[in-house]
């Protein structure tokens, strides 16, 4: 049935945490890993090894800038552009060609298993379906006749047709994993949690405010993508901490770095101050 | 949007054939009933039915091949198109479901516009007059027929239509014009496909007063198709080109941060997104293909049909030079709706 179920109190996803994501690609590999070998049968690639490999992941990890108007230092402390409503000089790196993003953000898309999905909703056979116990958003493959129309109504991109198996392949939240009892308590996540080095992904039940990632959420501001297009994304994004802008130098959050660049050299005993000169150079 | 061949040949041949039978609908609801003789049956008993010009088994059979050949062509957009029959099932919820089902629903009046005469033919045949036999199919139950058939024909484009138009991730298919322009379309390919038909050998057997009229009457009619498309694309592209297209910034939600823009993409090739939804040699030369378009498929085939008004011994070269000029036309512009969509998803790309 492609009506949507009613809508049910428990919500499974995902929080992911772009503050600490550093875009290492260990959670696509390993949904990737997974899933090939998962209950939904394999993910094969077309030419795998030729010149165009082709293939599926259910989870893909961009990455972007974020010019916000300031010019970085070699540290990769920014610089604000103007500090205090005063212009400042804009310091880059001498001889680099690269500008460095002011701000860089390692973004992991993947299926957000919305609320009321279109992708389920348009699918002319069935195959597409929300599961009603959980709010797992599935494809039946035995059913799918890979129209693609579902790939079409996703604004978020999370649908991928295979062109070898001739069916629509879509993130499970690796619901062969996390209900499986022939795991490890501890392993019953999906693939793409349980691999994430720096625990930027966050795996539990959204529909629960009591829940650990609903903390999160709530704690860290976390957003559901594209809402005007209504589908009510279950997956949250935590977005990145406020960045230092260089300008509260003197503040008490200011790093250590930044208070280091305060330091009077004329105060300091003489052996000091030849060796910050000394260092200085 | 990339644009595949299959889908454009069961949008643009569907379309057409269903569009022939929405005229062989309305020609039988509201032309052809004022008929001057009774068909007379072989066996020498006079029928109810109207004897009609072989014009109307002509664009049965047009129409009959183009939406089969369209249907045809849409499985050939599957993966797996022996599943197709269970397309069928979702018309709850899904459009392209309810396309399916309308479409093979829409199979049953059209065959009922030639099987009900030959069935009553035959049944005359069977039991003459003075057997008790009383004739069932009349010119009321054709008009009726023919109604039904207009409006499957009318449905049936609609829910093509709104396969496109529901999706909301695709700005440029999520627009009031979508619609009517499907409609509008299917109404002008059908009209330049009776227009030739009406132009065989033999289709309307003599033209006399009446018959004259009716051509005259379709031949209006296509000049006001070309004349309403030319304004419907015209607004339409005005409403796709004025919209803002949803940018990276606003995709990832990072936009309060600053200006978002790619850095590095997720895979060095092409994937099934890119591939399928990053299509940009459309957008590129869209003016000029535009033009083509309103040339092509509406201003020649309006010009065609007012030059028909004008000097009825060119209609029948004036026909076919309409109907290439309008089938060509109307694939360009099928080809733009297609391949000038932007989907959502290739904000997150940055393209």
């Amino acid at each position: 049935m492609t009506t949507l179920p009613p809508p049910a109190a428990k919500k499974l996803g995902l929080v992911i945490d772009l503050d600490i994501c550093v875009g290492c690609h260990a959670c696509a590999v390993a949904c990737k890993e997974w899933n090939d070998g998962g209950d939904f049968g394999p993910l094969p690639d077309a030419d795998p090894y030729g010149a165009e490999p082709h293939g599926v992941w259910f989870n893909r990890v961009h990455t972007y800038s974020v010019d916000r108007g300031i010019g970085n230092r070699e540290s990769g402390i920014g610089e604000a552009a103007t500090c205090n409503g005063e212009a400042r000089a804009a310091s880059t790196i001498p001889d680099s060609r690269f500008p460095i993003p002011d701000l860089t953000v390692h973004f992991p898309r993947s299926c957000l298993h919305c609320e009321t999905p279109a992708c389920v909703t348009v699918c002319p056979t069935g195959a597409s379906y929300k599961r009603a116990e959980d709010g797992i958003v599935l494809v039946d493959d035995d059913k799918c006749i890979g129209c693609q129309l579902c790939a079409w109504a996703c604004p978020y991109g999370a649908r991928e047709f295979s062109s070898a198996r001739g069916t629509m392949q879509k993130c499970t939240l690796c619901v062969d994993r996390i209900y499986n009892e022939t795991l490890d308590p501890a392993d019953r996540q999906p693939a793409c949690v349980a691999a994430c080095p720096t625990r930027a992904r966050h795996f539990g039940d959204l529909g629960d405010p009591d829940s650990a990632i609903s903390g999160l959420v709530a704690e860290r501001d976390g957003y559901a993508l594209m809402p005007e297009f209504g589908y009510k994304p279950v997956n949250k994004y935590l977005p990145p901490r406020p960045r230092r802008d260089g300008c509260n130098d003197n503040d008490a959050t200011a790093s250590s770095v930044s208070r280091e660049e305060t330091l009077d050299r004329d105060q300091l005993p003489g052996v000091l101050r030849w060796l910050d000169r000394a260092l200085s150079r | 949007m990339r644009p595949t061949l299959s889908i454009i040949c069961f949008t643009v041949l569907s379309g057409a054939g269903y569009g022939i039978w929405l005229v062989l609908g309305l020609a039988l609801a509201l032309v052809w009933p004022a008929c001057d003789a009774p068909f007379v049956n072989p066996s020498g008993g006079t029928s109810t039915v109207c004897w009609y010009p072989p014009l109307r088994e002509h664009l049965f059979v047009a129409g009959f091949v183009l939406v089969t050949a369209g249907l045809l062509f849409s499985l050939g957009h599957l993966g797996k198109p022996l599943r197709a029959w269970r397309a069928l099932s979702q018309w709850r919820s899904s459009w392209l479901s309810r396309e399916g089902v309308a479409a093979l629903l829409t199979y049953l009046p059209a065959l009922a516009v030639v099987a009900a005469p030959r069935i009553q033919e035959w049944q005359g045949r069977r039991f003459p007059p003075g057997t008790g036999y009383t004739p069932w199919v009349t010119d009321e139950t054709m008009s009726l027929i023919g109604v039904v058939l207009a409006l499957m024909c009318v449905a049936t484009v609609c829910c093509t239509a709104n396969i496109y138009s529901s999706l909301k991730p695709i700005r440029a298919w999520h627009n009031r014009f979508v619609t009517p322009a499907y409609l509008l379309l299917a109404l002008h390919t059908g009209l330049l496909w009776t227009w030739v038909l009406s132009a065989l050998p033999n289709a309307l057997v003599e033209i006399d007063a009446a018959r004259s009229r009716e051509i005259d009457a379709m031949l209006i009619a296509l000049a006001l198709t070309s004349l309403g498309l030319l304004a419907l694309k015209s607004f339409y592209w005005r409403d796709v080109d004025a919209g803002s297209r949803s940018g990276t910034g606003r995709a990832t939600g990072l936009e309060s941060l600053g200006e978002v823009r790619a850095f590095e993409a997720p895979h060095t090739e092409e994937n099934y997104l890119t591939h399928e939804m990053g299509f940009v040699l459309a957008r590129k030369h869209a003016r000029k293909l535009r033009l083509i378009t309103l040339a092509g498929a509406f201003v020649a085939p309006g010009l065609l049909a007012l030059l028909a008004l004008a000097f009825p011994t060119a209609r029948a070269a004036a026909a076919w030079l309409a109907l290439v000029s309008g089938m060509l036309g109307v694939f360009v512009e099928r080809w733009l709706f297609f391949a000038e969509a932007r989907h959502a998803v290739i904000a997150y790309y940055g393209r």
